[in-house]
């Protein structure tokens, strides 16, 4: 039932915003980068969260489906939504491939693979001038047509990226809230408990390594069709670590927490144009902040604060659960 | 009938031997109790018969098949289940997912309907959801079911991670040290707890320092000295067993009978 309510909660807002504020350019073209960076950021929560496997490459993912969309169809012509297809297969072989001999490393191991492997396909799309067009990118990337309906406008992005958006939360809460949900969770929790319950760990963490870089490859695409120029810059090492932000920021293993983290990261450089040279710097110094003082994130902190309000409001507090917190420390 | 078998174990680490030349056998339905000295090799064993480790030599066998090599969650699969000596908990999750994590080979699960929760998934998550509860109210837990697991008690924590064993239907459970650092009204829970399990039908290999709880309720026991057996028996035969009183308690025995002494429960090494 709270799984349906957060899902009902969040479509609302996402279709009364753009009635309270028609052709707002905060609803519109702002509204639709954070729907972009929330679904991001939930696939990578799937990693980070509660796999509890991190990556700071994530942004690779991402720039492959975007450089893939676009390099098919402006170079061979091919039709966008084959295109988009075709990128998350590349993406998915990629994301396999790696995943193996990466996943086997933990921890700051694990966060300098994937840091590496995003930095080597960042200078890939730089140097292989080419394909990629280089530093200057590539431009004149055919719009998204569906069923004979071209998205063109800032509106019609989006009611796709908000439809893309509330489709992705739901599978994933689906999926957290199942077997392979709390497989993945499980890693997170004891690796050899898993394993002795006949969870096969490795084919765990290479299967949502690959999910979530197939759904970040998605929308990567739909980023090439939407702004039709990409070029490396989006893609960089500092986009991973926006992304990280935005997972931290809002929890770690919350969905409605990624989107919270999207929502403040993508308003906070559209708000704060001063900051423009300095955005990784307050990014950095962010996530220190949240480390040190709310390391279960803004939004998990929020949410128990609201909860604990309105028991204390409507209800009499609740008795503390047995624990006797005597002989806690012996594990 | 034999349902483990252990020939020729051999591990050791680096030059250390930890398990030499080890055979025993574990009927079916039997509690068997593994004893010895800390550093004796118990948890060493317990992590071969899991394939967390993988023994030098040797063979173990499960029902006639052959397990060296299989990886724990192989093992698993086979119908071996565990418990450990320092807690492995799901923190991250409650006491009911924690459990329901031990149901995971006895789901049957399709991505699609799991995705679009379709009907079908919705069942076998309610299928499953029931089996997590009779588990927990089998360890008489069912207080806790929607407790967060990291706000519980040490003895609360040891018996959920019993019922998520009892959750996958083992056909043999291995419980490592499960009376460590409980009191005495705990202790005497868990001994009627693992006597309850063995009436289940499920064969219990237990690791355990508190002689009062081996001596009540195995069937078999075997005493491992320096990764090797000192001596293998029913309980009464081990608390005769000369060789096993001098390992234990020395020359200068109480009553010479292990157990029996006064709230003697944990000796000292």
């Amino acid at each position: 039932m709270k799984r349906i309510k957060g899902l009902i909660i969040l479509a609302i807002i996402l279709i009364a915003l753009p009635i309270l504020f028609p052709n707002n350019y905060f609803i519109t073209v702002v509204g639709t980068a954070v729907a972009l960076h929330a679904v991001l950021a939930i696939s990578l929560n799937l990693l980070m969260g509660y796999a509890g496997q991190i990556s700071l490459g994530h942004a690779a993912f991402f720039g492959i489906g975007a450089y893939s969309s676009a390099i098919l169809t402006t170079q061979h012509q091919w039709n966008p939504l084959l295109s988009i297809g075709a990128g998350m297969l590349i993406t998915g072989i990629i994301a396999f491939v790696i995943a193996r001999p990466i996943l086997k490393l933990k921890g700051h191991y694990l966060a300098m693979a994937t840091l590496g492997f995003g930095i080597i396909v960042s200078i890939i799309l730089v140097q292989a001038g080419n394909f990629t067009g280089g530093p200057d990118g590539l431009s004149d990337i055919p719009p998204l047509a569906l069923f004979g309906w071209t998205i063109s406008s800032d509106f019609h992005w989006y009611v796709v990226m908000s439809t893309v958006l509330l489709l992705i939360v739901w599978l994933v809460n689906n999926l957290i809230d199942s077997r392979s949900g709390r497989a993945l969770r499980a890693l997170h929790g004891s690796e050899v408990a898993a394993e002795m319950m006949g969870i096969n760990t490795t084919s765990v963490k290479t299967n949502v390594f690959v999910l979530s870089a197939l759904i970040a490859s998605f929308v990567g695409s739909l980023f090439a069709h939407q702004q039709a120029f990409i070029s490396p810059d989006s893609f960089s090492f500092f986009f991973s670590i926006e992304l990280v932000t935005m997972v931290v920021l809002g929890g770690l293993a919350s969905t409605y927490g990624a989107i919270f983290g999207a929502l403040v990261l993508t308003f906070l450089p559209e708000l704060l144009v001063v900051f423009e040279d300095y955005e990784v710097m307050v990014f950095g110094g962010i996530l220190m902040l949240m480390m040190i003082f709310m390391p279960q994130g803004l939004f998990v902190a929020l949410e128990n604060l609201i909860s604990r309000l309105y028991r204390n409001y409507f209800n009499p507090p609740l008795p503390v659960p047995a624990s006797d917190g005597e002989n806690h420390d012996v594990a | 009938m034999t349902l483990l078998k252990v020939e020729g174990l051999l591990k050791s680490f680096g030059g250390v031997t930890a398990i030499a030349d080890l055979d025993f056998e574990v009927p079916e339905g039997v509690v068997y109790s593994i004893i010895g000295p800390n550093g004796a090799g118990k948890t060493t064993l317990f992590n071969m018969l899991s394939g967390i480790y993988i023994p030098d030599e040797g063979s173990i066998s499960l029902n006639g098949k052959d397990m060296v090599g299989l990886s724990p969650h192989k093992i698993a699969r086979s119908g071996v289940a565990r418990t450990f000596q320092n807690l492995q908990i799901f923190f991250n999750m409650s006491v009911l997912e924690n459990v329901l994590v031990g149901c995971h080979l006895r789901i049957k699960e399709n991505l699609i309907s799991t995705a679009l929760r379709l009907p079908m998934a919705v069942r076998e998550e309610a299928k499953a959801k029931q089996w997590a509860i009779d588990a927990l109210n089998f360890c008489g837990l069912g207080e806790y079911i929607s407790s967060p697991s990291d706000a519980l008690s040490y003895g609360v924590l040891k018996r959920m991670e019993i019922a998520r064993a009892l959750a996958m239907k083992p056909s043999i459970i291995m419980m490592d040290e499960p009376a460590a650092g409980l009191n005495d009204t705990e202790t005497a829970e868990m001994l009627s707890l693992i006597r309850r399990i063995s009436e289940s039908g499920i064969t219990v290999l237990l690791v355990e320092h508190n002689m009062n709880l081996v001596m009540q309720v195995s069937d078999r026991v075997l005493v491992l000295d320096y990764g090797s057996r000192l001596a293998e028996g029913s309980t009464e035969e081990i608390q005769n067993n000369p060789q096993v009183i001098a390992a234990y308690l020395g020359t200068d025995t109480n009553d010479g009978v292990i157990g029996t002494k006064t709230g003697g429960s944990h000796y000292a090494v």
